[in-house]
Parts: structure tokens; sequence; C-alpha cells
């Protein structure tokens, strides 16, 4: 998976979790926090969705890693890339 | 899951708060069950037919009313949380309510969802009251509902900003008449919760009333592959070594379960568990009667079109608590649910006018069948009849020609409905803000973690799912 396709998991969760919300113009360097409303429990539900959908977790202390697209896909990509591949 | 575990997470009460922890915990993934002991979900908040006739119970409006697009406001979290589209719940604004004290209501502010308009009513009947007004609201706004402070006198906190004990009471008469476990007064977190869920947010329903949202919550949890067991109530539970060990039903059968999420309230859930903890919550005293009566034309046609809600008290001072009597009739709320606007083209099939006053169990509950019969008939003219009062006059003869239907709930009824203790509705005055019990794994949510009303009920679910059962997973 490329960090770009990453980026698009996260958007599709966010869209879900938050349908009410703009996110055509993100910008990916920027916190989400900051061009979107999400509170904590809307990252609580990033989160849960990430383990529901693609069995990765997400540590509480390192929720921070999520804040931007940017910084999601970082962190996220090699874990989506260690899972192992579908039968 | 221990080797004899059934389910990940039990539910005892398919009250709007375990409904929407089960949505939640269901939602991602937790093996949950609901315990009902009766063939209705909703609790508190529900509702029953008689003569294919269908009325409301607990619901008289939706507070935390705001714009569609409104950003980080209550109702925005609720409905995230839940994964309900804002159209889904067809919210319906009110027109208007009024508070009215004195003996006719002489006294009277107006308020829609709109908060200059009160602002405005302030300053013009409490002119010197304006300023403090404003701050309160500041402050209000600015007050975080959190488990971490300790709770206060709402009263000594809005005695600060206000010095007028008129405008005192009949701001604090919406907030305890909605909200309000303690006789008097509240805590001053709730207070602010529901001062900005009523006055400045705003009152709305679904035209369809509570069952719009219960049909709501039920298909989200199903959907997510929540378990319902309904006529199956949980007689106790067993404790070993600080847990919650097992969930022994009616029938007595025996469940298991890793979390168990109580929403039948803190009293009632401590009597379940044994051995018994060593202190349990007291039972609340603050309950209410309600007469319902049914008319052939719409309320607007007795001259009764401008209010949705009127919360009105006729003595000097507002005096909330448990009353010596069966009923106090000098204060209480009513409501018409005829008038919020449904928009074009959509009406309530008939004219409906709810009062609800404080009421005392006790005298209620002991009566033999008969005399419980007869002391409902001699209270609903008094209880509908001191209601009125705040309402333009219709002549007594004009309002019977109307009348096709009348129904009344007392104490008792909803303690046989609902089990809580002295059928208090707000529960008791000891909170759990966090949820917690005397068990480890036994979770507390509703009225009795301290979030009351329809939006609050469901956000107690929400954030005591969250915060005591997913975060840890």
């Amino acid at each position: 998976m490329t960090k770009e396709e990453c980026k698009q998991r996260v958007l599709d969760i966010i869209a879900d979790i938050a349908p009410d919300e703009d996110l055509s113009n993100l910008k990916p360097d920027v916190r989400l926090r900051d061009q979107v409303q999400l509170d904590s429990m809307d990252f609580l539900d990033i989160v849960m969705e990430l383990r529901k959908r693609y069995g990765i977790e997400v540590p509480e202390a390192e929720y921070g890693q999520l804040a931007s697209l940017d910084s999601s896909a970082e962190y996220l990509t090699p874990k989506f890339n260690a899972l192992p591949a579908k039968p | 899951m221990n080797s004899r575990g059934q389910y990940d997470v039990a539910i005892i009460g398919a009250g709007l708060s375990g409904l929407a922890a089960g949505v939640r915990l269901a939602h991602f993934g937790k093996r949950v069950c609901l315990f009902e002991r009766h063939n209705v979900v909703g609790g508190l908040n529900s509702f029953y037919a008689i003569d294919g006739r269908k009325y409301d119970v607990g619901l008289h409006a939706v507070t935390n009313w705001v714009a569609p697009g409104a950003k980080g406001t209550p109702l925005g979290t609720l409905l995230r949380q839940l994964r309900i589209g804002r159209e889904e719940l067809d919210l319906c604004p009110q027109r208007r309510s009024r508070i009215a004290f004195g003996p006719r209501g002489e006294a009277a502010l107006r308020f829609t969802n709109d908060f200059a308009f009160l602002e405005a009513e302030v300053a013009a009947v409490f002119p010197r009251q304006a300023d403090g007004f404003r701050r309160l609201a500041r402050l209000v706004r600015e007050t975080v509902y959190s488990p971490a402070s300790a709770p206060a006198s709402a009263r000594e906190v809005v005695r600060r900003h206000l010095d007028d004990p008129l405008l005192e009471d009949m701001i604090f008469c919406p907030v305890l008449m909605y909200a309000s476990a303690w006789e008097h007064d509240v805590d001053f977190r709730l207070f602010a919760l529901m001062f900005r869920a009523i006055l400045l947010e705003g009152l709305c329903r679904p035209f369809e009333g509570i069952r719009l949202i219960l049909r709501l919550l039920l298909e989200k949890y199903r959907a997510a592959g929540g378990e319902r067991r309904m006529k199956c109530g949980v007689r106790r539970i067993v404790a070993r070594e600080g847990r919650a060990r097992a969930l022994v039903l009616d029938s007595g059968e025996e469940i298991a379960a890793a979390e168990v999420l109580s929403c039948i309230g803190g009293p009632e859930t401590a009597e379940l568990v044994e051995p018994a903890p060593a202190a349990s919550p007291a039972p609340g005293v603050i309950t209410f009667v309600e007469t319902l009566s049914v008319f052939n034309r719409p309320p607007a046609e007795l001259g009764w079109g401008e209010d949705t809600i009127v919360f009105f008290n006729d003595s000097e001072r507002l005096d909330y608590a448990r009353p010596e009597a069966p009923v106090d009739p000098r204060s209480g709320v009513i409501c018409l649910p005829n008038n919020f606007d449904f928009g074009e083209g959509r009406a309530l099939p008939e004219g409906v006018l709810r009062a609800t006053c404080l009421a005392n169990y006790d005298r209620w509950a002991g009566l033999p069948e008969g005399a419980y019969q007869a002391q409902k008939r001699a209270w609903f003219p008094r209880v509908q009849g001191s209601a009125c009062r705040f309402l333009p006059p219709v002549a007594e003869s004009e309002l019977a020609a109307a009348t096709i239907a009348t129904d009344m709930f007392t104490p008792r009824t909803v303690n046989r409905f609902t089990g809580r203790r002295n059928g208090a509705i707000y529960g008791s005055p000891d909170k759990s803000l966090d949820g917690s019990t005397s068990l480890s794994n036994l979770h507390l949510c509703g009225a009795d973690q301290g979030l009351v009303g329809i939006v609050g009920a469901m956000l107690s679910g929400i954030t005591v799912a969250n915060d005591r059962i997913l975060r840890k997973a």
C-alpha cells in the first residue's frame, strides 16, 4: 500500500464518522482538528474503526500520530503493509 | 471472556442510555445482550396504547436543539457517535415556550430556540438583572461537565449573578423540573448543562415522538449485531472478589458476561448485588403525576396555539420538593405537543394537553386498587385545572366538549413500569458521574450517572460505553 492509499482509507473512515463535514479540501500537512470539527470521541472512533475494519491496533499513547493525514500515513502505512495477506 | 462466558457485555435495562450504549458496543464488535424486564423498550421514555391511541411517556420535548450544520454541540456528538443522520431524527423546533409565575402567570418570560429572545425578555421584565443574566449565560457556556470537579449548589452560584429571587426561581423552574433529583437545588454542573440544553439551545421533537427515537436505536442496534431479550429481567448480580461474576435472570437462568452495564438506577442496581455492597446510593424522592387529555381539535382552536411548554408556579417561592400531600398542584409543567413546528401539511391527528406536577410516591404506593383509582379521579381535575390557569381561559363546558379521552400516570405507574424506587424519575440524589459502582466490571449509565432527558440519557450511554469499556479494550 502507498501512503496515498493509506490517506484515502483514513479519509473514508472520517467521512463515515463525520458525514456532515466537507473533506474535499483537507490539507494533508495540517492538523485534522484545525480543519474539521473532530473531538476526542471522534478520534476514539477513528481508532476503533481501524481495528474493526483492518485489525490495526493503535495504543492510546500513540493517538497523537493520527493528528494530520500526513502523520497518519507515516504511522499507518507500515502497519497496513505488515498485515498478513488475505488468502 | 472466561470459559463459561457468553457475552462481552450484558446490559441491564433497555432504557435510552442502555440502548445507546448497546449501539456503540455492538458497532465495535462486542458481543452484547440487552436484558429488559418489560415487553417494551425505552424505560422512563416510552409509550403505551389505550383503545388504539398511542401515548408518549417521559418525552415532553427533546432538548439541545440546534440548527442543522451547527458544530461542536451535544446533539452533533450524539448523532455522530450513534451514526444517525440529522434528517433521520426528524427534529421539529418548538414554537415558543414560557415560564409563568404568580397566581395567574402575571410574571412571564417567554423563550424560543433563539437565546437573544429570552435575553430581551429578561431585560424587559427584570431590567436591573440583565447584566447578571448575561454573565450567568457566559459562565454556563464556559462550564465543562466533568466528574473531576466537585458537586456545588447551583443556587449559590446563580445568586452571585442574580439578586432577584423571582428571576432566580423562574430560571431554576425549567432546570429543576426537567432534571433535578435534589430538592430545591441542583448540582451546578447539571444546572449548566440543562440551562444550555433548554434555554441556550432549545426544544424540539420528532413528529412521531419517542417512538421514532426508540425505533432508530433498535434498528442500529440490531444491524450492528446486538442481541435483546425482552420480558427477561435480571434478578441478581452475583459478586465475587470485587467483580460481577454472573447475572441471574428472573427465570433462574444464569448469564456470564465480562462487563455489565446497568441503566436501571444506582440504588436499584445495588439492590441486585449479592452479597450486598457496604454502601449504596440513596433512593430519590422527586416524582410526578401527569394528566393527559386528548381533544377532537388542535389546542390552537381552543386558543392554546402559542405555547409549546409552560413551566408554572403560583406561589411566592418555587417549592421544588416532595410534597406532604399526594400532589403539589401549585407548580408544574404544561406540554402541548401539537405546538411544535412540524412543517407545512403535517399536524398531529388529535390535540393533546399534558400537565405534570410534583407528587409523593408514598401517598400513592400503598393504596388498595379501588382507593388508588378514586384518588386518581380526584386529582385529575385539580392538576389539569391548576395548569389551565396559566393558559388563555377556556370555558369548562367547551373543554369538556372537546375532550375525547383522558389518562393519568402517577409515581406508582412509574415504579411499576420502570422499577425505579419511589418512582423517582431523575433517580438518586447521589450520582456516579464516572459510572463506577462497588464492582469493578459493573458500570452505571443513565440518570444515576448524572445525565437526564432524551439527549442526556443517550449521551450517558455513549460516554460510559466509550470510557469504561471501549477505551479499555
